[in-house]
C-alpha cells in the first residue's frame, strides 16, 4: 500500500527527537567518568529504571511485530507476548541480585567475578556484540517500516536517521541519556497504547468499519459464482497451470485474478506484480494513485459478529475477546509465482476465518506445526517459548541496566516495576492486534505496520501521534543495544582482554568509537533484512542469547565446580550451534537466501530447546574435567 | 576526565550472607512454581491444542485465560518475591 505522508507526524517526531537529543547534550555534562558512562554512575532510581526496562525492552518488535502478527493471524502472536514477559521471572528470580552483586559494568564483569579469566572475557565480549547485532536488525527494520507513512521516503530513510540519532545519543551521555530516553519512551508507549485500547472498545467491532474520514472500507467480492465473473477467463497458461486462480480480462484489457474457493464459486483477490525492470503493477493496473492507477486496498474487517448483529457497539475488555472467539474474520493469505518473462506476482486472497480457529495457538505459519500430530513438528513451538523464556535474561542490553542502580534491593524493585509496566503492555497487544485485525486498515503487504494503522483508522492525530512515538520506540532499544555493545569493545575487550595501554581521554574515545562503528552496523543489517518480520528475527536473537549466556550465568551462580574453562566454553558452544542452526533452518533458506525451505538442514528453525541443554551439557563436562587440583594436604606427624 | 579507571575500586554494599541465601532460596521456589505453570501452558499448547479453544472463564477460551494468567501471575509472584525479601531482610 502507498501511505499518505504526515505532516503532523513528522513534527511530532521532530519534536521528541529533539527533546530526547537535548536531553542527551544536557545530561552529556554529567557523564564524564566510565561509572557515569557505562552505569549511569549507579544513581539511577529504581522506579525511573523499572520504566527504562521497559522502555529498553518493549522495542519495535514488541510493539509493530506481536501487534502485526495478531493483526494478521490471531492469537499466535500473543504467544510472543506471554514468552517475552515470562521471562522477567527468570530476570527477576534468579539473575538481577547476584548480577548486581557480582559485576560492574558489563555482563563479563558478572561471569568473570570469580575467575579474572581472559577467555570468559573475550567469549563474553563476542557474545554480547552477536546477541546485540542480532537484535539491532529487527529494530532498524522497525524503523525503516514505520518511515515510509511518516515522510513517504524510502525504507532505507528511516534506517539512516534512527541510526544518526541513536549514535548521537549514545556518544553524548551514555547510560545516563540512553536511561532517560527509554524512561519517556517507555511512559509514551503504555500510555497511548492504553488510549487507544480504551477507543477500540469504545468503538466497538463491526461488519462495515469506516475509517477516521468516515467513509467504508472496501469489502472485497466473494462467493461469486464462476459464471458471474465479470469479463474474460483467460485460459491457464504457464506458471498458472493448476493454481487455484482464475484471471479475468475485463473489456479495457485489464486483468484480475480470483481465487476459488472450496464450494467452486470464487473471491476477488489483490495482485501486486513486480516486472523484471521494477516496474509494479497493481490488479493489473499500474501502481499509484493516480487517474489510470491503482493501489492495494486497505483489507481487514469481521464478516460475522455473534448473534448476526452488524456492530456490536461499544465493549468491555473479555466482551471484545468473546465477541472476537465467535465472530468470523476475513484474513488474508498469499501465494508469490514467477512467470518465465521473470515477473513475480504476489496473489494477496481472502480467508474467512473462525474466531475459534484463530484464538488459539497454531493459527500462524510460523506455529502451525504445533497443530500437526507428530511429535517433532512441535519443537519449533516449544523451542520458541524455551528462547523466550529463557532469552530476556540473557541480552546483553537488559542485564547492563541492573548497573545503573545503587543496590541488590534496587535492582529487584525495578525488575518488578518493569515486570508491571512490560506485562500491562502485552496485555495490551492482545487488544491492539485484534482491533487492527478487524479495522479494515490492514496493509496486506505489511504486518509490521499494523498499529499505526489500528490508530489512523480512529484517529489522524492519534497515528500521527503513535507514529511518533513508535519511532521514539525505536531509539529507546537501539540506544540500550548499542551501550551494551560499545561496553563490549571498549571495556570487555579493549580495556580488560587486549590490555591495550590507553589514556582516559582515549578509553572515552574508544567507547564512543565504538558505539558509531556500531551504529553504522545497524544502519546497514536495517536495510539489508528490510523485508522481514522483526518479531521473528528478534526470536532468533533470543535464541542466541539464551544458548550463549544462560548456561554460563545459572551455572556460576548455583555450581559450585564451574570452572573458567566451562563458562569459556559454554559461551562458544551455545554461541555458536544456536547461530549455525538458525542460519540452517527452513526460514532462513526461505527469508535470507531466497531457496525451497524443504531443502533446509535442520528439522526445525528455533534451535534452543537443543542449543540451551547443550550449553549446559558442555559446562559441566568442561568444568568436570578442567577442576583445579586440590592443594596438597601436608603429611600427619 | 577524572574518574576514568576501568581499574579502580568498586565501592560495595554491605552484605548480610543470610539474607543473601534466604533470597535466593526463596527465588528458586517461585522459579520453580513459575516454571511448572509455564510448562503447563506449553504442554497444553503442544499436546492438548483442542483444549486450548475450550471456553472456561467469562466465556473466554483457555487460550486466552492462560495467556492472561501467565501475565498476571508473573506480577503476583514477583510481589510476593518483595514481600518476602523484605522480611529476610528485617531479621
Amino acid at each position: 500500500m502507498i501511505h499518505e505522508t504526515s505532516l503532523m507526524a513528522v513534527l511530532i517526531f521532530l519534536f521528541f527527537a529533539s527533546a530526547v537529543i537535548g536531553i542527551s547534550l544536557y545530561l552529556g555534562r554529567r557523564a564524564k567518568s566510565a561509572a557515569g558512562y557505562f552505569a549511569a554512575g549507579g544513581n539511577i532510581h529504581w522506579a525511573v529504571n523499572g520504566i527504562a526496562f521497559a522502555g529498553d525492552y518493549l522495542s519495535a518488535a514488541s510493539f509493530l511485530g506481536i501487534c502485526g502478527m495478531i493483526a494478521f493471524y490471531g492469537y499466535d502472536g500473543f504467544l510472543y507476548s506471554i514468552g517475552y514477559l515470562a521471562g522477567w521471572i527468570v530476570a527477576l528470580f534468579i539473575i538481577a541480585e547476584p548480577l548486581k552483586r557480582l559485576g560492574r559494568f558489563t555482563f563479563a564483569d558478572a561471569l568473570d567475578n570469580r575467575f579474572n579469566s581472559r577467555g570468559i572475557k573475550l567469549a563474553a565480549a563476542i557474545s554480547t556484540l552477536v546477541v546485540s547485532c542480532f537484535y539491532l536488525i529487527p529494530q532498524m527494520v522497525g524503523a525503516g517500516a514505520l518511515v515510509k507513512p511518516l515522510l513517504g521516503f524510502p525504507h532505507y530513510v528511516g534506517v539512516i536517521v534512527v541510526g544518526a540519532i541513536v549514535t548521537l545519543i549514545v556518544t553524548t551521555a551514555g547510560m545516563v541519556s540512553t536511561t532517560w530516553v527509554q524512561f519517556i519512551k517507555g511512559s509514551l508507549l503504555v500510555l497511548l497504547c492504553t488510549v487507544i485500547t480504551g477507543m477500540l472498545l469504545y468503538r466497538g467491532v463491526t461488519t462495515q468499519p469506516v475509517n477516521a474520514q468516515g467513509k467504508a472500507c472496501t469489502i472485497a467480492a466473494r462467493n461469486v459464482p464462476a459464471d458471474q465473473l465479470l469479463g474474460t477467463v483467460l485460459p491457464e497458461e504457464g506458471a498458472w497451470v493448476g493454481k487455484p486462480y482464475a484471471r479475468v480480462q475485463d473489456a479495457a484489457g485489464v486483468v484480475s485474478v480470483w481465487r476459488k474457493d472450496a464450494d467452486g464459486t470464487y473471491s476477488a483477490a489483490q495482485t501486486l506484480a513486480v516486472q523484471k525492470d521494477g516496474k509494479k503493477f497493481v490488479n493489473g493496473l499500474p501502481r499509484g494513485r493516480k487517474a489510470g492507477e491503482r493501489d492495494l486496498d486497505p483489507v481487514g474487517y469481521a464478516s460475522k459478529l455473534p448473534e448476526g448483529v452488524k456492530e456490536t457497539g461499544p465493549v468491555g475488555p473479555f466482551g471484545f475477546i468473546r465477541t472476537m472467539q465467535d465472530s468470523e474474520v476475513i484474513l488474508w493469505g498469499n501465494e508469490k509465482i514467477t512467470e518465465a518473462n521473470g515477473t513475480v506476482t504476489t496473489i494477496y486472497y481472502q480467508k474467512p476465518t473462525a474466531g475459534k480457529d484463530f484464538m488459539t495457538p497454531g493459527s500462524s505459519p510460523t506455529f502451525k506445526k504445533v497443530r500437526s500430530a507428530k511429535f517433532v513438528d512441535k519443537l519449533d513451538f516449544l523451542s520458541l517459548m524455551l528462547a523466550l523464556f529463557c532469552g530476556t535474561a540473557s541480552l546483553p542490553h537488559i542485564l547492563i541496566r541492573y548497573y545503573t542502580v545503587k543496590d541488590q534491593i534496587s535492582a529487584r524493585k525495578s525488575t518488578i516495576v518493569g515486570i508491571a509496566a512490560i506485562g500491562f503492555f502485552y496485555v495490551l497487544t492482545l487488544f491492539l492486534g485484534l482491533g487492527a485485525m478487524t479495522s479494515g486498515a490492514l496493509d496486506v503487504t505489511d504486518s509490521n505496520m499494523s498499529a499505526p494503522l489500528l490508530a489512523r483508522s480512529i484517529s489522524e492525530f492519534l497515528f500521527a501521534v503513535i507514529s511518533a512515538v513508535a519511532f521514539t520506540t525505536v531509539l529507546g532499544t537501539v540506544s540500550g543495544l548499542i551501550m551494551a555493545a560499545s561496553g563490549a569493545v571498549a571495556h570487555d575487550l579493549m580495556t580488560n582482554f587486549f590490555k591495550i595501554p590507553l589514556d582516559e581521554f582515549q578509553k572515552v574515545r574508544a567507547a564512543k568509537i565504538s558505539a558509531v562503528c556500531v551504529g553504522m552496523i545497524a544502519i546497514v543489517l536495517g536495510i539489508i533484512f528490510a523485508k522481514m518480520n522483526v518479531n521473528f528475527l528478534v526470536g532468533w536473537a533470543f535464541n542466541i542469547a539464551a544458548s550463549a549466556n544462560l548456561p554460563a550465568l545459572m551455572m556460576l551462580l548455583f555450581w559450585k565446580r564451574t570452572t573458567k574453562q566451562g563458562i569459556t566454553a559454554a559461551i562458544i558452544v551455545g554461541m555458536l550451534t544456536s547461530l549455525g542452526w538458525i542460519l540452517l533452518s527452513a526460514q532462513a533458506y526461505k527469508d535470507v537466501y531466497g531457496l525451497d525451505p524443504a531443502q533446509a538442514i535442520v528439522p526445525f528453525s528455533q534451535p534452543a530447546i537443543v542449543t540451551i541443554p547443550l550449553g549446559f551439557l558442555v559446562l559441566v563436562l568442561v568444568s568436570l574435567f578442567t577442576q583445579p587440583k586440590p592443594a596438597a594436604v601436608p603429611a600427619k606427624a | 576526565m577524572g574518574g576514568l579507571d576501568f581499574h579502580a575500586p568498586v565501592e560495595k554494599e554491605q552484605e548480610d550472607a543470610g539474607v543473601v541465601a534466604h533470597n535466593t532460596r526463596m527465588g528458586v521456589i517461585l522459579f520453580v512454581i513459575y516454571v511448572l505453570f509455564y510448562g503447563g501452558f506449553m504442554g497444553l499448547s503442544a499436546f492438548a491444542p483442542q483444549a486450548m479453544a475450550k471456553p472456561i472463564l467469562l466465556g473466554l477460551n483457555m487460550a486466552v485465560v492462560y495467556g492472561f494468567a501467565l501475565i498476571v501471575v508473573a506480577l503476583v509472584l514477583s510481589l510476593v518475591y518483595m514481600r518476602v525479601c523484605r522480611v529476610a531482610a528485617k531479621k
